[in-house]
This record gives C-alpha cells, sequence and structure tokens, in this order.
C-alpha cells in the first residue's frame, strides 16, 4: 500500500496493480504488454472475486473493465471505495458508450481509456493514475465537452456545473490528441498545471449532480 | 369392409379430416367405415338428444390420435385445419331437420334443438381452450389464425346465445318472451364474468408467444448478422494472417460496421456534421489502412460551406494517412455556436510548408483554397518531425 507521498512517475517505485476484466486473453495480453513497467499482482474476471482480490492485496490502481459480469465496473467501484477510499482505478473499456464512460468516472474511476491504447500509452496512464492524476482519453475529452455545454439551462452549482474558459481550453486539446505535455506547450502552461485542470474537470464531473449530465449521457448513447 | 381385430385401429380421435372434435372421424376410423355415414348417424340420433350427449361423452373421454398429434404442427396447415364447408354443410342440413320437424310438429319438441345449438357452440368455445387446438393456431401464420380463431369463437357464441335464448324463449311459451330475454342476458353477463379471466388469460398467453417470436426473429437476425459479417472476416482474417497490414484494416473494418449496427444513431449522416465527419474519417480508413480516431463534440444541419469543409478534412485525412508515415491520425469536430472546427492531426514525420511543391494540389488547392472559397479559412501546423495538424475553420449560418 503505497502512502501519500510516493510518486511513481519519478521510476523510484512501480505501481502495484489489479486488473479486473472478465476476458482472461485480454488479461494476459495487458499483463504482457505492460511489462516490467507495473507489478501486476492480482486478477479477477468477475465483480466478487475483483472485491475480493483487491481487498487482499491492496494494491495502487485497479485496472477496470467497464463491462464485467456481476454488474460492471461500477458496481466494483462502489463496494470497494466505501471500504477502500484510497485504491485509484483507471477504467478501460471497448464500447465507448456515452453512459458507460461517465457512469465509471462518476463512480469513481480517475481516468478512463479504450482497449485499443498502445501498451506505452497505457503504462504511462497507469503510473499517472496511480499518482492521482486524471487521465482522460480524446473521446471521454469529447464527452464532458459535450456534456457540460449541452444545455443552456442555469447551473445549479455554478462551480460544479461549468468548466473554466481554461479547462475548456486543456480539454479541447486533449481531444484533438494533444499529449499533456504537448498541451502544456502549446497553451504556455506547466505539465503540472494542464494535470490540475484535469482533476478539476474529473471532481466536477464527479460531484456535479446536475442532472443534464445524465440525461446527456443517456440520450447519447454512443460515441 | 371387413375388418379383423388386428387391422382395427384404436378408438381415438381424429385430428386429420375432423370437422368437431374429431369423434366421427376417429369412430369412422375404428369402424371401417365413411365418416360421413358416422355424422349422419350423429345427426339422426341427435333428433331425441342422445347424439348429443353421445358425441360430447366420446370427445371427453377417446384421447386424441398421439402420433397425428406430434406430426400434425408440422403438415399443411390446410390439411390439418378442419374442411369449413363440410361443418357449413352439416349445421344446414341440422338446420334443415329442425325446420322440418317443426313443420311437421307433433314429433319433436323445438326445445331440444336449442339445447343442440346451445351445445353445438358450447363445443366450439370449449375447443379454443384445448392447449393442442391453440398450439396449432399459434403456428400457422398471424392473420390467418386470428381470422379463424375470430370465426370460431363468434360462430360459438351466437350459437350459444341462439340455444340458450331459443330455450328460455320456448320453455316459457312465448308469452314470457320479455322476461325471457332479459333472463338470458342476465345469465350471459353471468357467464361472461366467470368466462373473462379464462379469455383474458388466453389473450396475454397469446400476447406473450407473439413476443417471444419477436424475439425469436431478432435473435435469429443477430446469428445471420454474425455469420454474415463478423465470421465473414474472421475467416478472410485467418486467410490474409500473413499480412499485418491488411489483417489490421479488415478488423478495423469489421469493428466499425459492428459498432454502428449495435448502437446505431438515429443522426443521419447526410444531414448532420457530426456523423458525416465520421463517415468521412471511416472511408478514408478503409480506403487508406491508417486508423482514424474521431472526436465530435456537438452537431449542427450541413450547409454548403460545412460541405466544402468536410472535403477539405477528408483531403487532410488522406494526406495524412500517405505521407506522414503514422499510425495514429486524431479528427476532432467541434460545433461552436459561431463556427465549425475540424482538426486534423497526425504525429507522423511532417514537412516543411516552404518545400510543398507547387503540384501538390492536396493541401493549396483542396484544403487551403477550398476553404477560403467557401468564406472559411484553414491552418497548417507542421515542421520537419513535429507532426502536421491541419485546422480547419468554417463560420455557421446563422440559424433562421
Amino acid at each position: 500500500m503505497g502512502d501519500e507521498s510516493t510518486t511513481f512517475s519519478d521510476g523510484d517505485a512501480v505501481p502495484r496493480v489489479v486488473i479486473v476484466d472478465d476476458h482472461r486473453l485480454f488479461r494476459s495480453g495487458v499483463r504482457g504488454e505492460l511489462g516490467d513497467a507495473v507489478n501486476v499482482v492480482g486478477e479477477a474476471g468477475d465483480v466478487d472475486s475483483a472485491v475480493h482480490v483487491i481487498g487482499e492485496e491492496q494494491p495502487d490502481l485497479v485496472l477496470l473493465d467497464v463491462h464485467l459480469p456481476g454488474g460492471g465496473g461500477v458496481e466494483v467501484l462502489r463496494r470497494v471505495l466505501a471500504r477502500h477510499p484510497r485504491i485509484r482505478f483507471l477504467a478501460l473499456s471497448v464500447s465507448d458508450a456515452a453512459e458507460d464512460v461517465i457512469g465509471v468516472v462518476r463512480g469513481g474511476a480517475r481516468g478512463y481509456v479504450t482497449k485499443t491504447i498502445s501498451g506505452k500509452e497505457l503504462a504511462d496512464a497507469i503510473v499517472r493514475v496511480a499518482d492521482g492524476d486524471a487521465v482522460f482519453s480524446p473521446r471521454l475529452a469529447g464527452f464532458v465537452l459535450d456534456a457540460f455545454s449541452a444545455t443552456d439551462a442555469p447551473p445549479v452549482d455554478p462551480e460544479l456545473d461549468r468548466l473554466t474558459q481554461r479547462e475548456r481550453e486543456v480539454l479541447r486539446h486533449i481531444a484533438r490528441g494533444y499529449a499533456y505535455k504537448e498541451v502544456a506547450k502549446e497553451l504556455f502552461i506547466s505539465v503540472k498545471t494542464v494535470e490540475t485542470h484535469v482533476s478539476s474537470v474529473l471532481r466536477k464531473l464527479q460531484l456535479s449532480n446536475r442532472h443534464e449530465l445524465s440525461r446527456w449521457a443517456t440520450a447519447r448513447r454512443l460515441v | 369392409m371387413t375388418t379383423t381385430a388386428t387391422d382395427t385401429p384404436r378408438l381415438t380421435r381424429a385430428v386429420d379430416g375432423r370437422l368437431l372434435g374429431g369423434v366421427a372421424a376417429g369412430l369412422a376410423r375404428h369402424l371401417g367405415v365413411d365418416p360421413v355415414v358416422v355424422r349422419l348417424a350423429f345427426m339422426a340420433l341427435s333428433v331425441g338428444g342422445i347424439g348429443v350427449a353421445v358425441y360430447v361423452a366420446l370427445y371427453f373421454f377417446v384421447p386424441v390420435d398421439p402420433e397425428e398429434q406430434e406430426e400434425a404442427p408440422e403438415k399443411d396447415s390446410r390439411r390439418k385445419g378442419r374442411d369449413l364447408s363440410q361443418v357449413i354443410a352439416y349445421v344446414g342440413l341440422a338446420a334443415g331437420l329442425g325446420v322440418l320437424f317443426l313443420l311437421f310438429g307433433g314429433v319433436f319438441d323445438p326445445l331440444l334443438w336449442f339445447v343442440v345449438f346451445g351445445t353445438l357452440g358450447g363445443v366450439i368455445l370449449w375447443q379454443q381452450a384445448n392447449p393442442t387446438q391453440r398450439d396449432e393456431w399459434m403456428t400457422s401464420t398471424v392473420g390467418g389464425a386470428g381470422a379463424k380463431g375470430l370465426l370460431r369463437a363468434s360462430a360459438g357464441v351466437l350459437l350459444v346465445v341462439v340455444g340458450v335464448i331459443g330455450f328460455l324463449i320456448f320453455q316459457e311459451q312465448l308469452q314470457n318472451a320479455r322476461a325471457g330475454l332479459t333472463f338470458a342476458f342476465t345469465v350471459l353477463a353471468g357467464i361472461s364474468l366467470i368466462a373473462a379471466p379464462w379469455i383474458i388469460g388466453l389473450v396475454r398467453e397469446r400476447d406473450q408467444e407473439r413476443r417471444e417470436r419477436i424475439r425469436n426473429a431478432e435473435r435469429a437476425e443477430l446469428a445471420a448478422h454474425i455469420h454474415d459479417s463478423v465470421l465473414h472476416t474472421l475467416t478472410l482474417i485467418q486467410r490474409r494472417a500473413d499480412d499485418p497490414r491488411e489483417v489490421q484494416r479488415l478488423a478495423r473494418v469489421q469493428e466499425r460496421a459492428l459498432r454502428s449496427w449495435l448502437y446505431q444513431r438515429p443522426a443521419d449522416a447526410d444531414t448532420t456534421v457530426s456523423p458525416a465527419l465520421e463517415r468521412v474519417a471511416a472511408e478514408v480508413e478503409e480506403e487508406h489502412g491508417v486508423p482514424i480516431e474521431v472526436v465530435c463534440v456537438g452537431d449542427c444541419p450541413m450547409d454548403d460551406g460545412l460541405a466544402a469543409m468536410l472535403r477539405a478534412a477528408r483531403e487532410a485525412m488522406v494526406n495524412a494517412s500517405k505521407y506522414a508515415g503514422t499510425e495514429d491520425i486524431s479528427v476532432f469536430g467541434e460545433v461552436d455556436r459561431e463556427e465549425v472546427l475540424v482538426f486534423v492531426r497526425d504525429r507522423g514525420t511532417g514537412f516543411d510548408m516552404e518545400d510543398i511543391p507547387e503540384d501538390r494540389m492536396g493541401v493549396r488547392g483542396s484544403i487551403l483554397g477550398r476553404m477560403e472559397r467557401h468564406g472559411g479559412s484553414a491552418r497548417i501546423r507542421t515542421g520537419p518531425g513535429d507532426g502536421t495538424e491541419v485546422q480547419l475553420r468554417m463560420p455557421r449560418i446563422p440559424e433562421v
């Protein structure tokens, strides 16, 4: 169990990871692709065994499939975070359906990537999320922009229900396929600041309870 | 016709060639005589009322021929269905006999005839509740089964009503006809009350079976789709296993097809920007085999300027696929209140704008020139080794 000060991005330590996915082939594929970048300490193929393995191993990060037998990734998040709020989750999915993506992020995942991601990018994302940052795929950034601009209705809580101009800029660059480093260079800010903006967007996404968000996600079923 | 004990069939109710319950047909087969003879005999016996009683008793106590029952659903529906014209003929005959007896009087109490009518109707209605019968209707075509069932039911109800009313009228010797009618309707109301749950149950069961059938049809459609597309692609992939690029292309094409089939979006690629952009990207990807990731935010109706923008975007994607030498291209489209933006970005080799030969019409003509002609603008950011990003901007025509 890593303490608060551990940072994996420095290369001092390797994050301990549990892979939760119902396809065994996919689990072993990811394990192989990640290689030495992470330390895979456990695997699980459904909600119950995932909750069990995560409780036993107390990993730094859980790589969580959105679609799982027994309630889906959201159910794992609900049951694990209630007892171990410090374990971090990176959601992984093949579907890209908006309601799934928004669902796991609102359920507590700190990032979302698609299964087509390359091994190196996935390792980077894992390290980032394990360090407490947020990881948005271009698609998730697009979803968030869309969701937060979907309506002209006055926000219930302006602090949570609106993105700042800067956050919007950062998201737009991510949606265009820029890496954090490239976004930073483009906007003349530090990578740290980019991370702060993304984390702040994540917080808004998770805490904002305006129903437009869920309604938007349901209305826009795909991509 | 002589029959011996060995070749005499067991007495069963016939499914083939029956008119009502298969009693007469079954009996005829058992006795080795023509069914018409048996039917006429029943009718003659019915004059005294005994025939009806015997028929009803046989109907309930003689089992349905099990072999015929099993094979019946696969048979031609016209064969297993009753010959309606024959039924009508017999009913007509019975009615004629009744009228004769009524006219010549004395021989026979008209009361009995109404009992016959009532029983006949009752039997038809009873038939509806017979499970094998219901299944039989369910497996035949929807429209036909419905019409047939309805016809049967109304015929049954009519006969019962005629029978009951007639019975009551004649019992009161026509004097208290009005009171009798009132009574009849009261009785009918009572019967409907009793029968209602059964009828509702029947309708519900039928609905459920119909839903089941629709679900089965959907499953069949899914199976057919998977067979036509996915299995086909998997076969192709196995055959082209030595060509990774082709394998990847096939997999991407199949993935996209399956995705759009599973989550079909209502938006039409011909009328709004966002699905149109996705379609353009899909086409370029299919042609050139380089994966293109598309993210769209917002949507708006197409117009000429936006169509030109999509052509420019297409050109940018084609260039990135052909010259950038990269394996991933990002496309981002954003519909703003005032304008539509499209970014096509690759992390490839990039190029020096100064070095573009004049004959490379792609960039100058198809992208920059086209955007400007339609009132938009294009910017290209690139440099050797930095990848390329084409930024397209087109003002929106204000909605009226």
